[in-house]
C-alpha cells in the first residue's frame, strides 16, 4: 500500500527540517519518524472499522490527538493501516462530532441543546412508562391455548450495537433482558 | 472465523466466496499475500470481478444467490472422484451416522412438510439409535442410510452442466475452481474458505454456510492450521457483540434466551442442556447449567439463590420471533413505542430504507447514541417530509468514540483486544458505558420510588461497578470472566485447588452450578485473571512458527487460537500434516503440545478417556447431515426469492420455509436485473462513520451504480452520468460507474444483465446520496432472518430521478 501523497510530502518536510536541525543529512531518514512523534504520549488502540482488529498508535500532546498511525509491533497490521484505518485521526478531530446533547420535541422541525441531566431523567421517564404500559406478564401460546409466565416488556425494542465496546455490549444486555425487553437485537442479523 | 487472519498464511489454497477481503477487509490480505509467496493458491469466486479477484490465480463468476448450487457441484465432485480425507470424514464427521427409516427427499422437498404452516417436522430427520441409545454407525459407510450415502445420492444431482446453468459460472472456470479446492482434501494440504455477507445474506444463508462447512469436512479442512470455515466480520465488534448476546435469541455465551415454556430453571435446563449416552463424546453443552447459573449469579447476585431458582423468573421469555425485520414490522404497524439505538442505523442498514424510516415515525420516543447525526437520528427533517407532521420525541446522545475510553473488542478471530483511552470523551460526549449505567441507575430510581409493573427483576439487578462517576470498566470486565462467590476447593485430577471469595475464576471449567461462581460470559471466563488483564497482553512471540501469538491479547474459548484443533490429528494423536503440527500428542509427557486443545483428554483412540473432536455436538462429530436446521438436514439449492430464472435442480422454486412478503417481483419484463449490494474500502457499513470524515470523502464522494459496458450500451448510459435503480420497493438515483468488472450471467441460454451498488450512503453526514437498501427486500434466511440483500431484481434507467 505504501505511504499516501499527503503523508509523503509531510514526511518530506519533516526529513527536510531533521536535515536542517542536525545538520547530519546520514541521519534522516524520508519520514523520521523519531522527530514526527517526539515528546508526544503514546497510547495503543484498536481500529474501530472493520474485524482485522489492526493495532493502532494514538499520539496525543495537552489532551489533543495529533497523530494516529498503524502500531508496527502489532502481529497482525504489522504497522499497516488500510485508508480507513488511516484515517482515525480524523474521528478524534472533526467538527461534525456530536458536541452536545440534542432534543427534538413532537412535531418540532429543529434540535435544542439539552443537558445530560435533564435529558436522562425524561428518556428513564419514558422508559418506565413505556415498559409499565406494555408490560406482558403472561401470554396465552395459540398451540395449545395455555397461559404462560413472559415477563416480557413488548412496547419498546434496543439495538446495537456492534460498536460498543465488549463491556458496553455486556451492560447493554444485562439491562435490557432486566428491562424485560426481548426485542434486543443488532448488525450481527443484517 | 475457526481459524484467525495471520493463519491465511498457512493455506495452500485460498478459496473466496461471498466476500472480497482485498476490499472489506484489507490488511488480511498481507496473509494472503504471505501465503501467495509461499506458493498457495487463491480463488476467487463473485458476481463481479472485484480487487480481491485481481489478485486472484483463478476467478469464476457467480450469479447472486446460487452458492449451493455451486458448492453443491463441489461436494459432489469431491465424492465422486475420491478427493475427500477418508479418515477425517469416517472418524470426525457423521458421515457413518445410520438416519431414521422416516428420513425422504423427494423432488426439491425434505419429508414432513406442514405445507400450510410452511414448517418441516425436524424429528422425521433423527439419527436410527441403537439398544444402547447411541446412533447407529456404519464404519464401511455402505449403508444406503448412512449420512454419506444419503449424501452422495443428494449431490450427484450437482452435476458439471446442471451446476454451470443454474451458477451462469463457465464450465472450464468451475473445474478450475473445484479441482484446485478438491485437491486440498489430502492429509498434507490444507484448504481455507473466507465468506462474509454474500453467503449469509440470502433466504438460504444458513445452509450456503454449511454448504462451505460440509466441502470442509469432506476435505479434512476444518481444525487445521491454514484451513477453516472462516466468516470475515464486517465490524470491529460484531464479534463481540453477538458473543456477549445482543440477539433476541441467545444470551451472553450462546446460551438460548429463555422461551415461554421453560416455566422454570429446571425446565430451561432440561430444554436446552443436549445429553449423550456415548462416553466418548465430550458433549461441552452439557455444561449449559454451570453457565446459566454462573450469569444468572453475575445478574442478581446475592439476591440469586438455589430456593429462588438464582431469580430465573425475572428472566422475560420469548414467545415467537422478534429479528431486526419483525421487529420493524411491528413499528410500522404503530405497535411500538419505544427504540434505543446504540449506534446502529435502521434508516440505512436494513432492507427496505423507505418502510423503515416511515416506521420510525410512528414511535412515540426514540434514542439514538452516536458520534454523528444519523438517517435514524434526524429521520424527521429527511428530504421530502414535514417534521411538524412527525410527532415522534427524539434525543440523540453524543458518544465518545473508540480512542476516547477503554475496554476490550474482538476481531473475527474471536482476539479480545483492549483498547486504553487516549484522550477524554470530545466535548460534552460520553462513553456507551457511561450511557447504559445512567438508564439502569435512573430507570431503577423510578422504580424504587414509584413502583410499577414487576419492580424487582429491575430494582434487585447486581450493578457493583464502583462508586465513581463512571462505571470502573475493569470491574465489569472482571465480572464477565467471573469469580468465586466463596472459598472453594476444587479437585482437577491430581491438583487440588484452593479458591477464597472474591478470586477471579482461571478458566470456564471451575464454574459451577450451585451459585458458587459468577461469570456473566462463560465464553470470556480466562479473560481476566489473578494474573490480570489477558485481553491487555502485548508479548510477540510465537513458539509454533504458525502464527498463533499466543500471548498476545487473549482469544476465546480458552485462548485456542484454532478451535476444534483435535480434528488435526488422527485418532492417535498424530498431526495429519507433520508440516504444520497445530498441536500433537506428548506420549512421553502425556499431555498436548501446540495451540491450547479443544479439551485436555488424550486423543481419541485412548479407550479409557479419549474424546471425539466436534465438542460442541451431542454426538461428537461434525455434521455432515444436520439435526437441527429448519430448511433440510443438506443444503439444497433455492433460487432467491426474486429471480430470473427457475429452479433447474427441481419444482420447488424458492426456500419452502421462507413466507414471501408482498412487495417482492419476479416480474423481468418490468425489472430484467439482478441487483446485487456491496462494500467499498473508503467507506463503512451504513457510513456514519466514513461519510463524515474529509479525507474518505475525497476519495469516494458519491453513491454509484455500477453497470456492464454491455448493459450501458444497450441502454444509453455513459460513465458519469445520472440514472435510476428501480425495484418493487422504490427507486434511488445515483452516478453511473460503467466498468467491465460486471458482465452479464448466462441463464438458462439467455444473458442477463447485473446492477451492483454500494450500501454506504444517505441524507446525514458530510458526503450524502441515495440508499442502496430503498431497493432491497425484507425477506431473509429461514434460520437467522437475515435479509436478502445480495440478489434482487430491478431496472435501470438513463437520466435519474427524472426518468
Amino acid at each position: 500500500m505504501g505511504i499516501s501523497r499527503r503523508q509523503f510530502l509531510q514526511g518530506g518536510a519533516l526529513a527536510g527540517a531533521a536535515i536542517a536541525l542536525s545538520g547530519k543529512p546520514g541521519e534522516a531518514s524520508v519520514d523520521a519518524p523519531d522527530l514526527r512523534t517526539k515528546g508526544l504520549k503514546a497510547t495503543t488502540t484498536i481500529c474501530p472499522f472493520c474485524s482485522v482488529g489492526c493495532g493502532l498508535i494514538v499520539h496525543t500532546k495537552d489532551g489533543k490527538v495529533v497523530n494516529a498511525e498503524g502500531d508496527p509491533q502489532h502481529p497482525i497490521n504489522q504497522g499497516s493501516l488500510c485508508p480507513k484505518g488511516g484515517a482515525l485521526f480524523q474521528i478524534a478531530n472533526n467538527e461534525n462530532r456530536l458536541q452536545k446533547v440534542k432534543y427534538r420535541a413532537p412535531g418540532s422541525d429543529k434540535w435544542e441543546d439539552k443537558s445530560w441531566d435533564w435529558a436522562m431523567d425524561r428518556i428513564a421517564q419514558r422508559m418506565k412508562e413505556t415498559r409499565d404500559k406494555s408490560f406482558k406478564k403472561t401470554e396465552i401460546n395459540k398451540k395449545d391455548n395455555k397461559e404462560y409466565v413472559v415477563n416480557r416488556t413488548d412496547g419498546m425494542a434496543f439495538f446495537g450495537g456492534a460498536g460498543l465496546d465488549n463491556e458496553e455490549c455486556y451492560l447493554w444486555t444485562k439491562f435490557a433482558r432486566a428491562m424485560g425487553v426481548g426485542q434486543l437485537e443488532h448488525q450481527a442479523r443484517l | 472465523m475457526t481459524n484467525h487472519w495471520i493463519d491465511l498464511k498457512n493455506s495452500d489454497v485460498i478459496f473466496t466466496i461471498g466476500c472480497n477481503p482485498a476490499e472489506n477487509h484489507p490488511i488480511s490480505f498481507k496473509w494472503i499475500e504471505a501465503a501467495l509467496d509461499s506458493g498457495a493458491k487463491l480463488i476467487s469466486v463473485d458476481p463481479r470481478y472485484t480487487r480481491t479477484s485481481s489478485k486472484a490465480d483463478i476467478y469464476a463468476q457467480i450469479r447472486p444467490g446460487t452458492d449451493i448450487a455451486f458448492l453443491g457441484g463441489m461436494i459432489n465432485f469431491a465424492l465422486q472422484n475420491n478427493m475427500i480425507h477418508e479418515e477425517y470424514v469416517r472418524e470426525y464427521t457423521n458421515a457413518t451416522f445410520i438416519v431414521s427409516e422416516q428420513f425422504d427427499f423427494q423432488d426439491g422437498m425434505f419429508c414432513a412438510f406442514d405445507d400450510q404452516e410452511k414448517v418441516y417436522d425436524l424429528k422425521s430427520w433423527a439419527y436410527a439409535t441403537g439398544a444402547d441409545g447411541k446412533p447407529k454407525r456404519d464404519m464401511g459407510m455402505k449403508d444406503p442410510k448412512c449420512v454419506y450415502q444419503l449424501m452422495k445420492n443428494h449431490y450427484k444431482r450437482y452435476d458439471l452442466d446442471t451446476v454451470c446453468a443454474i451458477t451462469g459460472t463457465k464450465k472450464e472456470d468451475y473445474l478450475k475452481v473445484t479441482k484446485a479446492f478438491c485437491g486440498t482434501g489430502r492429509a498434507d494440504k490444507s484448504g481455507t474458505i473466507l465468506y462474509a455477507m454474500g453467503i449469509t445474506q440470502s433466504t438460504h444463508g444458513s445452509q450456503n454456510v454449511r454448504a462451505v462447512a460440509l466441502l470442509q469436512m469432506l476435505l479434512g479442512n476444518i481444525g487445521i492450521a491454514g484451513g477453516g470455515v472462516n466468516a470475515l466480520r464486517g465490524e470491529s465488534n460484531v464479534q463481540g457483540s453477538t458473543d456477549y448476546g445482543l440477539l433476541f435469541h441467545i444470551l451472553p455465551g450462546y446460551l438460548k434466551s429463555p422461551e415461554f415454556d421453560n416455566v422454570d430453571l429446571k425446565a430451561y435446563l432440561e430444554k436446552w442442556t443436549p445429553k449423550t449416552k456415548d462416553p466418548k463424546s465430550a458433549n461441552w453443552w452439557g455444561n449449559t447449567p454451570k453457565y446459566t447459573v454462573s450469569l444468572l449469579k453475575a445478574w442478581y447476585g446475592e439476591n440469586a439463590t438455589a430456593e429462588n431458582d438464582f431469580c430465573y423468573d425475572y428472566l422475560p421469555k420469548r414467545m415467537g420471533n422478534y429479528s431486526y425485520v419483525k421487529v420493524m414490522e411491528k413499528m410500522g404497524k404503530g405497535e411500538l413505542e419505544g427504540l434505543v439505538c446504540m449506534g446502529m442505523n435502521p434508516a440505512v442498514g436494513g432492507p427496505d430504507s423507505v418502510a423503515a424510516r416511515n416506521a420510525l415515525g410512528k414511535l412515540k420516543w426514540l434514542v439514538t447514541a452516536d458520534l454523528w447525526e444519523t438517517e435514524t437520528s434526524i429521520f424527521w427533517k429527511r428530504p421530502g417530509v414535514d417534521p411538524k407532521s412527525i410527532q415522534t420525541e427524539v434525543f440523540m446522545l453524543p458518544a465518545a468514540s473508540s480512542i476516547e475510553k477503554e475496554g476490550s473488542i474482538s476481531n473475527s478471530g474471536r482476539w479480545a483486544q483492549w483498547r486504553y483511552a487516549a484522550v477524554h470523551p470530545l466535548a460534552d460526549s460520553r462513553s456507551d458505558l457511561h450511557i447504559i449505567d445512567e438508564f439502569y441507575k435512573r430507570v431503577k430510581a423510578l422504580y424504587a420510588k414509584q413502583g410499577g409493573a414487576f419492580p424487582e427483576p429491575i430494582t434487585k439487578l447486581a450493578w457493583n461497578y464502583g462508586a465513581g462517576h463512571e462505571p470502573d470498566v475493569h470491574l465489569v470486565a472482571k465480572e464477565i470472566n467471573g469469580y468465586f462467590t466463596r472459598d472453594m476447593t476444587i479437585v482437577d485430577k491430581d491438583k487440588t485447588l484452593e479458591f477464597k471469595k472474591g478470586d477471579q475464576v482461571p478458566m470456564f471449567k471451575y464454574l459451577q452450578d450451585d451459585g458458587s461462581t459468577v461469570s456473566g460470559c462463560w465464553i470470556y471466563c480466562g479473560s481476566y485473571t489473578k494474573e490480570g488483564n489477558q485481553m491487555a497482553r502485548r508479548d510477540a512471540s510465537d513458539p509454533t512458527g504458525l502464527g498463533l501469538f499466543p500471548k498476545w491479547s487473549w482469544c476465546w474459548p480458552v485462548n485456542r487460537r484454532i478451535i476444534y484443533n483435535r480434528a488435526s490429528v488422527n485418532p492417535a494423536g498424530e498431526p495429519f500434516n507433520p508440516k504444520r503440527p497445530l498441536i500433537a500428542w506428548d506420549l512421553l509427557e502425556k499431555k498436548w503440545k501446540g495451540d491450547v486443545p479443544d479439551g485436555p483428554w488424550p486423543p481419541m483412540k485412548d479407550d479409557k478417556e479419549g474424546k471425539y473432536p466436534f465438542i460442541m455436538l451431542p454426538e461428537g462429530h461434525g455434521r455432515l447431515y444436520a439435526l437441527d436446521m429448519k430448511d433440510g438436514p443438506f443444503p439444497e439449492h433455492y433460487e432467491p426469492v426474486e429471480s430470473p430464472a427457475r429452479n433447474l435442480l427441481s419444482k420447488v422454486q424458492s426456500n419452502p420455509v421462507v413466507k414471501v412478503p408482498k412487495n417482492v417481483s419476479s416480474d423481468t419484463g418490468k425489472f430484467p436485473y439482478v441487483g446485487t449490494t456491496y462494500r467499498v474500502t473508503e467507506h463503512w457499513q451504513a457510513g456514519a462513520m466514513t461519510r463524515s470524515l474529509p479525507w474518505l470523502v475525497e476519495l469516494v464522494p458519491d453513491m454509484f451504480v455500477e453497470l456492464s459496458e454491455t448493459l450501458a450500451k444497450q441502454k444509453g448510459i455513459t460513465q458519469g452520468e445520472k440514472v435510476k435503480v428501480t425495484t418493487e420497493r422504490g427507486s434511488i438515483e445515483a452516478v453511473a460507474l460503467v466498468t467491465s468488472r460486471l458482465k452479464p450471467f448466462n441463464v438458462q441460454g439467455k444473458m442477463v444483465e447485473q446492477v451492483g451498488m454500494p450500501w454506504h450512503f444517505g441524507y446525514a453526514g458530510l458526503a450524502t446520496g441515495d440508499s442502496g437498501n430503498v431497493l432491497t427486500p425484507t425477506v431473509g434466511c429461514a434460520n437467522t432472518g437475515i435479509p436478502e440483500f445480495k440478489a434482487f431484481l430491478c431496472n435501470i434507467e438513463k437520466g435519474g430521478k427524472a426518468a
